[in-house]
């Protein structure tokens, strides 16, 4: 039986009387990789962030691992981990010295076997006496991700992680995520604009538009329910509002 | 609170500090000019009239004060913008790390970079102006840990701020101290201030630091009065840039400033 890593009931954010999270409810079980897609203002980056414990909710509750987010919010956090192509790393740290500083954070046991095995996962191992601030955008994207899977996090939040990967890269770095998945059944949390790593690395996609979940399922049931070809197809419909948009409300969900 | 999480930010400013020659120049190049102009100034001074004894000492011994407690605002203040300013602070603040032990962090960092640079100004006034800090002895000890207490009230209130406002509020960093500087009765006595301004200054503890510091070098004896209002008025100070901190910490999250400030 599946079992339920987050519940999301009847989430609402407000800033200042703007509603950027209607009325939001969810789950995500354990070892799935849950796609959160949206034009700019959708309200997926406040969900997240209220999921990461950075926004406090206007109503709603957020239980992570059958624990309320509120209460217990560094118990979840130290199960979790979240990576950024937004984020840094102090830049004049070597790449293994900001390792080195997070695992010590996380209490990740083997510190320095850990650090090299994922560097060696994301070819990256040449990198690992380097200033990190004079990292490429792709390489310090992938010590992000280095940094986000030291503790072996139960629950990954993933922020446009291909976002500032060449094709290449891009490939590379969403097969890992899937063996990733696949091998410790780690579930993930994934935004992106880029519907091809959705499509790619998804088993199920939340599409958000003004702040609530106008479809769900999995990638291919998003495309029907549309009657759109690509996720990219129904993303620019919705954003554009147009009849798409209407045939999915209608029957999203 | 976790030791743990200490240790590891404290290595973490270990790392950033000794791998940048002008963090490391900042600790020191301030407080020496400052020291150096202060320090000739009083030469200057006592050759000028003999009216105005042991001037050096007051004054050599007011600016060696003052920066203690400057410092120990700015450890809080700018480690804090240092996570900013590297786009971490959402890293740290999505990690098990709890507020206190961040704070507790930038308090040891503070406290070290406050020894070594105290450490050298010491130095130079030995060997510059033949002034001996240590001579002070024993209260010594109380006097600086009140500075460096309430430096970190300061520093936490200011980091409150920058929490609140971003970085437009960054300046902040910088200035605040300037503001307690001149009714805290820093390089001239209580007594000089006029009497509205001197009921401010009896709230703020450094007032009872330097107070007590000059009647160290006076030879008066062990400032317990001025220590003790001092320590009091410090753990006031502290209580309140605790819940300050807190309160614009839930502000943060409630208007979703800190993944703002983390990105921008």
């Amino acid at each position: 039986m599946a079992e339920t890593l987050v519940e999301v009931q009847h989430l609402r954010k407000e800033f200042a009387g703007t509603v950027a999270v209607a009325d939001v409810s969810f789950t995500v079980q354990r070892g799935e990789i849950v796609g959160v897609l949206g034009a700019n203002g959708a309200g997926k980056t406040t969900t997240i962030q209220i999921l990461l414990g950075l926004i406090k909710p206007t109503s709603g509750n957020v239980t992570v691992f059958g624990k309320d987010l509120e209460r217990h919010r560094i118990e979840i956090l130290q199960r979790s981990n979240f990576s950024s192509a937004y984020t840094g790393l102090p830049s004049n740290l070597k790449v293994w010295e900001n390792l080195l500083i997070f695992a010590m954070i996380y209490g990740v046991k083997g510190h320095r076997e850990k650090t090299n095995e994922l560097l060696e996962m994301f070819e990256i191992a040449h990198l690992r006496d380097k200033i990190t601030g004079h990292l490429s955008s792709g390489e310090s994207t992938r010590v992000n991700l280095c940094k986000s899977l030291l503790n072996d996090p139960e629950l990954l939040m993933l922020d446009e992680p291909t976002a500032s990967l060449d094709p290449d890269i891009a490939d590379k770095v969403r097969k890992l995520l899937r063996r990733i998945q696949s091998e410790r059944r780690i579930t993930m949390v994934y935004t992106s604009h880029n519907m091809r790593d959705v499509e790619e690395v998804c088993d199920r996609v939340l599409f958000m538009h003004k702040g609530r979940i106008i479809a769900e399922g999995t990638p291919q049931q998003v495309k029907d329910r549309f009657n759109q070809k690509t996720l990219e197809d129904v993303f620019i419909n919705v954003a554009r509002g147009g009849d798409v948009m209407a045939t999915g409300e209608e029957v999203a969900r | 609170m976790s030791l743990g999480h200490i240790r590891a930010l404290v290595l973490r400013y270990t790392f950033l500090y000794t791998r940048s020659v002008p963090r490391v120049a900042e600790m020191f190049f301030w407080p020496v000019m400052d020291l150096l102009v202060w320090g000739f100034l009083s030469v200057y001074l006592q050759r000028l009239g003999h009216q105005v004894p042991a001037t050096i000492t007051f004054l050599l011994g007011s600016m060696i004060f003052w920066d203690i407690l400057y410092r120990a605002q700015q450890a809080v203040t700018i480690s804090f913008l240092e996570d900013i300013w590297a786009r971490n602070l959402l890293n740290i603040f999505v990690s098990p790390i709890r507020v206190s032990e961040f704070i507790a962090a930038t308090y040891v960092v503070g406290f070290v970079k406050i020894l070594i640079t105290v450490a050298i100004l010491a130095g130079l006034a030995l060997w510059f102006y033949h002034w001996n800090l240590f001579a002070m002895g024993l209260p010594l000890i109380p006097l600086f840990a009140n500075l460096l207490l309430m430096g970190w009230a300061v520093g936490m209130i200011t980091t409150a701020l920058i929490l609140r406002w971003g970085q437009s509020a960054e300046a902040l960093a910088w200035g605040i101290p300037f503001l307690i500087q001149p009714v805290a009765a820093v390089f001239y006595p209580l007594s000089v201030l006029p009497g509205w301004l001197q009921v401010i200054a009896r709230g703020i503890p450094a007032t009872y630091v330097f107070e007590g510091m000059r009647q160290v070098l006076r030879g008066e004896g062990f400032p317990t009065h001025h220590l003790a209002c001092a320590f009091g008025l410090n753990v006031l100070y502290l209580i309140g840039a605790g819940m300050f901190f807190n309160y614009m910490f839930g502000v943060a999250r409630e208007k979703g400033l800190l993944a703002k400030l983390g990105t921008q």
